[in-house]
């Protein structure tokens, strides 16, 4: 129920960016969701693709610094409430959301979120239990 | 105002004398009371009695701060600890300080020179001294003051920082003295100026500035903008601490080596060999006068040379000229000495953070800026920013609680630093002086 997400180090210098994704178009993968999170210094940007082990071998031939982080890709509804449903199941069972951000297609006429919990396991089986669907890391990557 | 006339204008002959007679007296104790000096200079081959002239000293082996440093914390000490009643100790090159220790009669002479000094920079009786170096371990602060109280003027201990109520404290008391480093003399102008003072509604006449070098250059924008004569002062604590060597206001032209309680030589650092007056090369200083920590042939490794022309102000003694650089890697930030590998050994306590990092120094608004750039590599990356940050935040307080001095960390990309021949370029001083 896990996907994997690939995260880059990158420093906030131009350019930098354009560098990342120069280097996986070159390696022919492509991206399904990226988020930035940014600091005056440094940001980190977390990818989903479709090749993670390409994506990695060639990021890391280019001088990158690579982590792998478990993530779960959720079905949310694309209607006012969607989002905050699942957030309300997840704040009543004391389960906190590190940080998230959304695929660019949807699925079966609903949005993917992409969140990071701090208890995945956890975080999964009250999802599933609530009839929400929790997408498998192989499928996110053939969207 | 000369202020120990007998001794200050003495005539050369009569100081070598004197000079000779208290080196064998304190080559004969340190090779007596402190095993060091013993071992030392059987591995030379000599014995105290070797001194018979000035000449001999040359004969004698140097002492590095590594040897204090193997002898942490006491081991250079000279007397029973019975004696020694006061300890001082400035930052080593691996995290342990170096120790010195005075006894009372080292206290005493010590706050002579320090009133010398405090004379030959222009402050007498009747001056009020704000004295903004730092008081504690580091001898600059206590060495000032006690200097201050034997010359007879009022002293603020003002110490260090909180600069702002400084600059209330000096419209309020008006001293005519200040002491403190030359860049927070700067950064105290600038405050004061966006505070809506300015030095020339102050009382202040001479600045007397020291514990890092300063140029020509620093000495000109120092009187424009504090409105008084800057002077240098020098000294370190293995020596003594402040008040080895003194610039009289005078001349302004090099600073007066109190020499008949320490002998200067400049030798080549590669070589050990003295070079003779007017050659540049490393300082090194004997003691012959000090009982609970004498020095012999201590290697400083401060880059000056010495001047033995007479000078305007009557004084005999040799003037050194300002300090150009170091011959080794120590960094002076905000007079605070810093060793790169000091900084490493913060860093080694953190896994992934060695040995990829850079210290850049910088001069901002006329204060020392320390940055340490850390290469982000796979074991220190985290996909949360918070965790990289908090990572960041720990270095810097390591490093402001083991070294004392603040830096500002910044995470760099991996292999951004800029390497030489394979090795990462350590230091990057960016600062003018």
């Amino acid at each position: 129920m896990r996907v994997e997400q690939i995260s880059v180090f990158l420093e906030n210098k131009a350019g930098r960016l354009a560098e990342v994704t120069g280097i996986l178009s070159d390696a022919n993968v492509n991206i399904r969701a990226l988020s930035v999170a940014d600091t005056s210094d440094f940001g980190v940007l977390r990818l989903i693709v479709d090749d993670n082990a390409k994506a990695e071998r060639v990021l890391k031939e280019n001088g990158f610094s690579v982590g792998k982080t478990s993530v779960v890709a959720v079905e949310v509804e694309d209607k006012p409430g969607g989002l905050h449903r699942i957030l309300s199941i997840l704040t009543m069972a004391g389960i906190n959301v590190e940080y998230m951000y959304s695929l660019v297609v949807q699925r079966n006429g609903h949005s993917v979120l992409v969140f990071r919990f701090d208890n995945i396991d956890g975080a999964v089986s009250l999802l599933k239990e609530n009839g929400i669907t929790v997408v498998d890391g192989s499928k996110v990557q053939s969207m | 105002m000369i202020l120990d006339i007998g001794f200050e204008t003495m005539p050369r002959e009569d100081l070598e004398d004197i000079q000779v007679r208290r080196l064998q007296a304190t080559v004969e104790r340190a090779y007596y009371n402190v095993p060091f000096y013993r071992a030392n200079f059987e591995k030379s081959g000599v014995k105290p009695d070797i001194i018979k002239s000035m000449d001999d000293l040359k004969r004698l082996p140097f002492t590095t701060k590594a040897d204090l440093r193997d002898n942490y914390p006491f081991g250079m000490f000279a007397v029973p600890m019975d004696n020694v009643v006061r300890i001082h100790a400035s930052s080593g090159t691996t995290g342990k300080p170096t120790v010195v220790g005075y006894t009372a009669r080292d206290i005493k002479t010590w706050a002579e020179l320090m009133a010398r000094a405090l004379s030959a920079g222009g402050a007498g009786r009747g001056d009020i001294i704000h004295n903004a170096y730092g008081y504690g371990l580091f001898t600059g602060g206590l060495g000032v003051h006690y200097g201050a109280e034997k010359l007879g003027a009022s002293v603020i201990p003002v110490s260090g920082g909180n600069t702002k109520r400084q600059i209330v404290l000096m419209k309020d008391f008006g001293p005519t003295i200040l002491t403190s480093t030359p860049s927070y003399a700067l950064h105290l102008a600038e405050v004061a100026e966006e505070v809506g003072e300015s030095f020339k509604n102050f009382k202040f006449k001479f600045g007397i500035f020291g514990a890092e070098p300063w140029s020509e250059k620093m000495r000109t924008e120092l009187e424009e903008k504090l409105y008084l004569s800057a002077v240098d002062i020098y000294g370190l604590s293995e020596v003594m601490g402040p008040g080895v060597a003194m610039e009289c206001h005078e001349a302004k032209k090099g600073l007066h080596i109190f020499e008949d309680h320490f002998i200067p030589e400049i030798i080549n650092p590669e070589t050990g060999e003295v070079l003779p007056y007017g050659e540049t090369g490393e300082l090194v200083f004997t003691s012959i006068t000090k009982e609970a920590f004498p020095v012999i042939r201590y290697r400083t490794r401060d880059i000056t040379s010495l001047n033995p022309e007479p000078c305007i102000c009557g004084r005999t003694h040799v003037r050194m000229n300002k300090v150009s650089g170091r011959s080794d890697d120590m960094l002076i930030i905000r007079g605070v000495n810093v060793f790169p590998s000091q900084i490493e050994s913060v860093l080694m306590g953190f896994e992934g953070v060695a040995p990829h990092y850079q210290l850049i120094v910088d001069r901002i608004d006329n204060l020392d800026v320390l940055s340490v750039l850390v290469e982000v590599g796979e074991k220190l990356f985290s996909d949360e920013v918070k965790i990289l940050q908090d990572e960041a935040k720990k270095i810097s307080k390591n490093i402001k609680d083991y070294l004392g001095v603040s830096a500002k960390v910044t995470l760099v990309e991996s292999k951004s630093i800029a390497r030489s021949e394979g090795k990462a370029v350590r230091v990057v001083d960016n600062r003018k002086i």
